[in-house]
């Protein structure tokens, strides 16, 4: 299964490097994401300082959206799932694999995110201990991400409406990681919470994570199969 | 009578009228208890009578989207997978869509009167309830997209289930926002410490009454579906026979 895993996502994020869609694309998308808040709430960097953790989540999604579409688009292409299929990958490595792929995309996007809004939005600099939180909140948070993400790429691919269809989808299921992760970073940044409020945040995060990694594995064969 | 009841295709059957009628008493009982018997709140006066509508779809709501994840968990596990419990689980999401609706709106009205604003972000189960509308409209939307019956079961199967796991995920998280976040507001169960009897059994008289309504919509709307069903089955074969049966095609095929 992890032999399988290590193939689907290498296989991902080799089609990503040459495509270089994530860094044109995804990239500028996110930023300007980040921009287009700051001129919604008046460029005041006191207000952006408070809300950032916030807006940054926000972007993060936004960009989950596309990092879902790309995951799926070359596969629907050119009868590709069919191969994958035929291949006798097991569906279930295949699932880690692409989910893997996925958050690796989405961590990266991640940091570069956070130098924009370090940048953009000025927040104080976490100490020791809020980067320990803030790197645990990111990595249990995309990973959650890339799991749901894999899941409903995998359910749509191959329906013609899937781009007005994903959002609907996603977003609803994906709000508890929003506020959880939303909260953490705002205790790692100590905006208005403490340190320790964190900690049972990364939980609810690491609930999600793995109730839905657990629903990937087991429902990715059936999904695979005839759809 | 007879003659119609034959004639006449429909999704009624003798159980489903009995079960229909029940269901109308039940209504009946529940505006007698509503509006008659139980009395206004001390505290909050008659708006306290939303209650007797509210609860019953809140619980409605909770119970039609559980069917709709039971039968989809039924339908991925492969010793008992049948359309059937696609079909059904279908049906479930979409009444459950209609009491989601009901319960956030008289949730909405009774914040407009008692507390003064329609929306309450504290208060966990108003937004925890519009999360779950949101979570099944995308299922309904996805069950809506034409595919083969197989492939749109499976597909739809999961996203049921991931749309119930994601219900309690929800609810904590919106619990916590409130208690880590702000300042306690306001909760329901301040208000109003102690329920009254009649209150209380007026509660359970709408619980039945609703449940009574949300079993016979899911018996017609199953039926229903079946004949959905069984028209894309059949439509093409049927209306090509009737076509091929139509006398002017036989005389320009004879001519």
């Amino acid at each position: 299964m992890l032999r399988a895993a290590l193939l689907v996502a290498g296989k991902d994020l080799r089609i990503e490097w040459r495509s270089k869609v994530g860094i044109v694309q995804v990239l500028p998308f996110a930023m300007a994401v980040l921009v287009l808040f700051a001129f919604a709430l008046d460029g005041n960097r006191s207000t952006l300082r408070d809300v950032t953790p916030g807006l940054a989540w926000i972007a993060m999604l936004l960009s989950l959206l596309l990092g879902v579409q790309r995951a799926f688009g070359p596969e629907t292409a050119d009868g590709a799932l069919d191969a994958l299929r035929l291949s006798g990958l097991e569906p279930s490595g295949v699932f880690l694999g692409k989910a893997a792929a996925l958050a690796a995309q989405l961590l990266a996007l991640g940091m570069l995110l956070g130098i924009g809004v370090a940048l953009f939005y000025g927040p104080d600099a976490p100490g020791v201990g809020g980067w320990v939180v803030l790197v645990t909140t990111v990595v249990v948070a995309t990973t959650g991400l890339a799991a749901v993400g894999t899941l409903y790429g995998a359910l749509s691919a191959g329906i013609r409406v899937r781009d007005t269809l994903l959002p609907i989808l996603v977003l609803p299921v994906v709000m508890p990681v929003l506020i959880a992760a939303t909260r953490a970073v705002e205790a790692s940044l100590g905006i208005g919470a403490e340190l320790t409020d964190a900690w049972p945040w990364v939980g609810l995060l690491a609930v999600f994570t793995l109730a839905y990694t657990a629903l990937g594995l087991l429902a990715f064969g059936p999904l695979l199969e005839e759809t | 009578m007879t003659a119609g009841t034959t004639t006449r295709p429909g999704t009624g059957t003798r159980g489903s009228r009995i079960l229909g009628v029940l269901a109308l008493a039940g209504l009946a009982w529940l505006v007698i208890f509503g509006f008659l018997l139980s009395p206004a709140d001390e505290v909050q006066g008659d708006s306290v009578r939303l209650m007797y509508v509210h609860v019953p779809s809140a619980w409605l709501a909770y119970l039609s989207f559980g069917v709709t994840a039971f039968c989809s968990l039924m339908y991925l596990w492969k010793r008992t997978r049948s359309l059937a419990w696609d079909r059904v689980a279908g049906c479930s999401a979409e009444i459950g869509l209609l009491f989601t609706g009901l319960a956030l709106v008289t949730g909405m009205t009774w914040g407009q009167v008692t507390r003064g604003h329609v929306w309450d972000w504290g208060d966990a189960r108003l937004v925890t309830t519009a999360l779950l509308f949101l979570l099944f409209v995308g299922y309904v939307a996805l069950r809506r997209l034409p595919a083969a019956p197989n492939v749109r079961a499976k597909r739809a199967a999961v996203a049921g289930i991931i749309a119930f796991l994601d219900v309690p995920l929800v609810h904590q998280s919106v619990e916590w926002f409130r208690t880590l976040h702000q300042s306690p507001t306001i909760l329901r169960k301040d208000l109003n410490p102690q329920i009254d009897g009649v209150m209380l059994f007026s509660v359970f008289v709408g619980v039945v009454a609703f449940t009574l309504v949300y079993v016979w919509l899911l018996v017609h709307r199953n039926r229903v579906a079946m004949m959905e069903a069984q028209l894309e089955a059949g439509g093409l074969e049927q209306a090509l026979a009737e076509r091929r049966g139509e006398p002017v095609g036989t005389a320009a095929v004879g001519s």
